[in-house]
C-alpha cells in the first residue's frame, strides 16, 4: 500500500504558477509558509500581509486572504490588521528592499510596540525585481548594477545585519537566521518559520526569521553556484542561528 | 519503492531535485515543456526511496507528490 509522504501544501493555491526565476529560493520559502501555516491548521484564520520586490506575487501563491501594502509598510498595515482583528493570525512576506530598506522605521517601531505578527524577511544582497541593484545587505565589494566596481565601504557603508538588529529589541520573541542551501538546511529553516508563528500565537511578540535566499538571475550564477555563495562568503557574514527564543523560554 | 508525481510543465529547470536526491533517480528531459525548458525527468522509477528530499528543495512545487 502507497503512502503519502510529501505534497503540495493546502496553503498553496490548486491553480499557483510560480512566478519566480529558475532555482530561486523564494519558490522554497513561500512553500515552507505555507507547510506550517497547514501545520499549525490555521489557514483559514490568517491574513498575510504582501509587500513591494518580488514578494509581492504572494497573492497568487497563497491560499489566504492577502493586503497589499505599499513599499516597506507591511509591517504597518500588519499592526493595523492585527489590532482591529487581534484573533487572526498575521503575517508579512518581504523581501530585504522591503522590510531592511525603505521599511525599517515601521519594522523597527512594529517590534519595538512587540506587535503579534510574524514577519519573514528573505535576504538575497540585492534589489531582485528592479534589476539588480545594491541594497541595504549587499556585501562588500559585491557588484551590482548601481556598484559596479564593487560595493565600497567607504561609499556606501556597510551591510545591515537584520538580525542582529531585531534581536536587541525588546519586543521580539523569535529571532532566527536560516539558509535553504540543502534539505538539511530547509527543515531546520521551516522549524524557525513555525516558531515564529508560535510566538505570535502564544502572544509573546514578533516572531522573525530572516531567510538567506539566492539570486541566480541578478548574482548571474546557477542555481547551485548561487547555493554555494550563501554557505560561503554570505553565511561569513550574516551568521545563520537562532539569536533569540523567548518561545522555547516560554516552555 | 517511492514514487514521484512530478508536474513537467511546472518545471523551471533549476536541477535542484537532480543534485539532492542521494540515488540519482533523476535526471534530465530531452525535449521541452510548456515553459520552453528541459525539465527534470523521473528516469529510475524503481530506485526511488521515497525520502522527498527532491520535493522539498523544488522552487517550484512541480513535485506535486511523493509516495513511499
Amino acid at each position: 500500500m502507497e503512502q503519502l509522504v510529501y505534497k503540495k501544501p493546502d496553503s498553496i493555491k490548486d491553480d499557483f504558477k510560480i512566478s519566480f526565476c529558475p532555482g530561486c529560493d523564494h519558490g522554497t520559502a513561500v512553500k515552507l509558509v505555507a507547510e506550517v501555516l497547514d501545520e499549525l491548521g490555521v489557514r483559514e484564520n490568517t491574513i498575510g500581509i504582501a509587500s513591494v520586490g518580488c514578494s509581492v506575487f504572494s497573492y497568487d501563491f497563497f491560499n489566504v486572504d492577502i493586503v497589499e501594502a505599499p513599499h516597506g509598510r507591511s509591517m504597518a498595515v500588519a499592526t493595523g490588521v492585527k489590532r482591529s482583528k487581534p484573533d487572526k493570525i498575521v503575517f508579512t512576506y518581504q523581501g530585504d528592499g522591503d522590510l531592511a530598506s525603505i521599511g525599517i522605521g515601521e519594522t523597527v517601531h512594529a517590534m519595538t510596540r512587540g506587535e503579534k505578527v510574524t514577519a519573514i524577511c528573505i535576504n538575497n544582497t540585492t534589489y531582485g525585481m528592479t534589476g539588480g541593484q545594491a541594497g541595504p545587505t549587499t556585501l562588500i565589494g559585491q557588484v551590482t548594477t548601481t556598484t559596479t566596481k564593487g560595493r565600497k565601504a567607504e561609499l556606501s557603508g556597510y551591510p545591515l545585519k537584520i538580525s542582529e538588529m531585531l534581536k536587541e529589541i525588546d519586543g521580539t520573541a523569535y529571532v532566527a537566521r536560516v539558509t535553504l542551501d540543502s534539505p538539511a538546511a530547509i527543515m531546520n529553516a521551516k522549524k524557525c518559520i513555525k516558531k515564529a508563528f508560535e510566538a505570535q500565537i502564544k502572544g509573546l511578540g514578533t516572531g522573525f526569521v530572516e531567510i538567506l535566499s539566492t539570486c541566480p538571475t541578478n548574482w548571474k550564477m546557477t542555481p547551485q553556484e548561487a547555493h554555494a555563495r550563501v554557505r560561503g562568503e554570505m553565511s561569513e557574514v550574516f551568521k545563520p542561528g537562532v539569536y533569540k527564543d523567548k518561545v522555547s523560554e516560554a516552555q | 519503492m517511492g514514487r514521484i508525481v512530478l508536474n513537467r510543465d511546472k518545471c523551471k529547470a533549476c536541477y535542484l531535485c537532480i543534485d539532492a536526491c542521494p540515488k540519482k533517480v533523476l535526471g534530465k528531459d530531452k525535449t521541452v515543456n510548456a515553459l520552453g525548458y528541459y525539465p527534470a525527468a523521473v528516469e529510475k522509477q524503481e530506485d526511488c526511496i521515497g525520502c522527498a528530499m527532491c520535493a522539498r528543495v523544488c522552487p517550484d512545487i512541480a513535485i506535486e507528490k511523493v509516495y513511499k
